[in-house]
């Protein structure tokens, strides 16, 4: 595998959500959410009624991949952030720890500089529970014990059967 | 990478359908779309040009249910198939867990189904991953076209290591269904071993 599987634990779920929610409130923005690099919607806040949620994860996610090709193509390592201004509402696109994706909509009522502002607090705290997580999930691996723990060790072929009977 | 979420009590599982252009992915995605109960389904997003080509995705997110107390969430992807996409290509496999490759039956696009099919290969090993290694099943689609080759040859020419192989008609769903199964018993049964 190339890249290991991203896990996440209820204690940094907690933390990344509070996180994420302190950032939505400080920056008076609508909503906040982190996708992974893949387009896995990780965790959000704010007002996410009428928002397709998946679908703005993986567009974000393919709208940073894609931007990320274009900085290499110039010979940049990254294109840190990325900002688009609607009429109405705003996106703010910055990548955290090199891994995941945090998005800011926000509209009228906070502005860029804000934002900006905001979310390089917010980053280094994320980077940090990151961090934990990985090396959490890394100690978890090399755990045999839990390893045998793992709910999936004992899906059956009846198991993945029983989601296709319509 | 799978992405497993113990807080949610979630798995999300990417699956990436390669093949030639105009072979068939998006119809393949079209058709899961339209025949899936629309509790289980997100958008069906299409990122296509004028003319319906795909320029970068199609993304359909597909809820399949519970195993062991884990919801299940398959996101499908399709790449833009024509040769000078590339780069776009490669991005989407991007943490990919499992691979369809879907083959045009026609004579004429053998070279292109082969062409393609070393394209995959090559784009996946830049990603660090073993084309041979990764869940992968093949899908003969068009089996409906005059011009469609004997599966016997199809199969003696693209399949490599007796991987799930399928005949399909997408437009009219044929075989859709049993190659998304597949695939998804061969993700789940990977989550197995780690």
């Amino acid at each position: 595998m190339a890249a290991p599987d991203l896990v996440m634990y209820e204690e940094e779920y907690q933390q990344i959500n509070d996180c994420l929610h302190r950032l939505q409130v400080d920056s008076n923005s609508k909503i906040v959410f982190l996708v992974d690099k893949n387009g896995q919607q990780i965790a959000a806040q704010g007002d996410m009624r009428g928002v397709d949620a998946t679908s703005l994860a993986s567009l974000t996610a393919g709208n940073v991949a894609a931007t990320d090709g274009l900085a290499k193509l110039i010979g940049e390592k990254e294109f840190s952030i990325l900002f688009h201004e609607g009429e109405r509402d705003n996106i703010h696109i910055s990548l955290v720890a090199q891994r995941v994706i945090l998005v800011v909509i926000f509209d009228e009522k906070s502005s860029l500089g804000l934002v900006r502002l905001r979310v390089k607090k917010a980053s280094q705290e994320l980077e940090r529970t990151f961090e934990q997580l990985l090396k959490k999930a890394e100690a978890d691996r090399g755990n045999l014990h839990n390893r045998f723990d793992s709910p999936f060790a004992e899906i059956t072929d009846e198991d993945i059967d029983s989601l296709f009977s319509e | 990478m799978t992405f497993i979420n113990y807080a949610a009590r979630e798995i999300n599982c990417k699956i990436v359908y390669y093949g030639p252009g105009l072979c068939g992915k998006t119809t393949n995605l079209q058709w899961i779309y339209d025949k899936t109960n629309p509790q289980a389904k997100g958008k069906l997003i299409s990122l296509a040009t004028e003319t319906d080509r795909t320029l970068f995705f199609d993304f359909l997110p597909l809820d399949l249910g519970t195993v062991r107390g884990f919801k299940t969430r398959f996101h499908l992807y399709t790449v833009p198939g024509q040769v000078f996409y590339d780069a776009s290509r490669k991005l989407i496999l991007k943490g990919v867990d499992g691979v369809v490759f879907v083959a045009d039956s026609q004579e004429m696009r053998m070279e292109a189904n082969v062409e393609s099919m070393q394209n995959l290969d090559k784009n996946l090993k830049e990603q660090g991953y073993e084309l041979k290694a990764i869940p992968y099943v093949l899908q003969f689609n068009k089996r409906d076209l005059p011009t469609a080759l004997p599966p016997d040859e199809m199969y003696r020419q693209l399949n490599f290591k007796g991987e799930p192989t399928f005949e399909a008609v997408a437009m009219n769903g044929t075989g859709v269904f049993d190659t998304l199964k597949a695939v998804a018993k061969l993700v789940l049964n990977e989550l197995k071993k780690k």
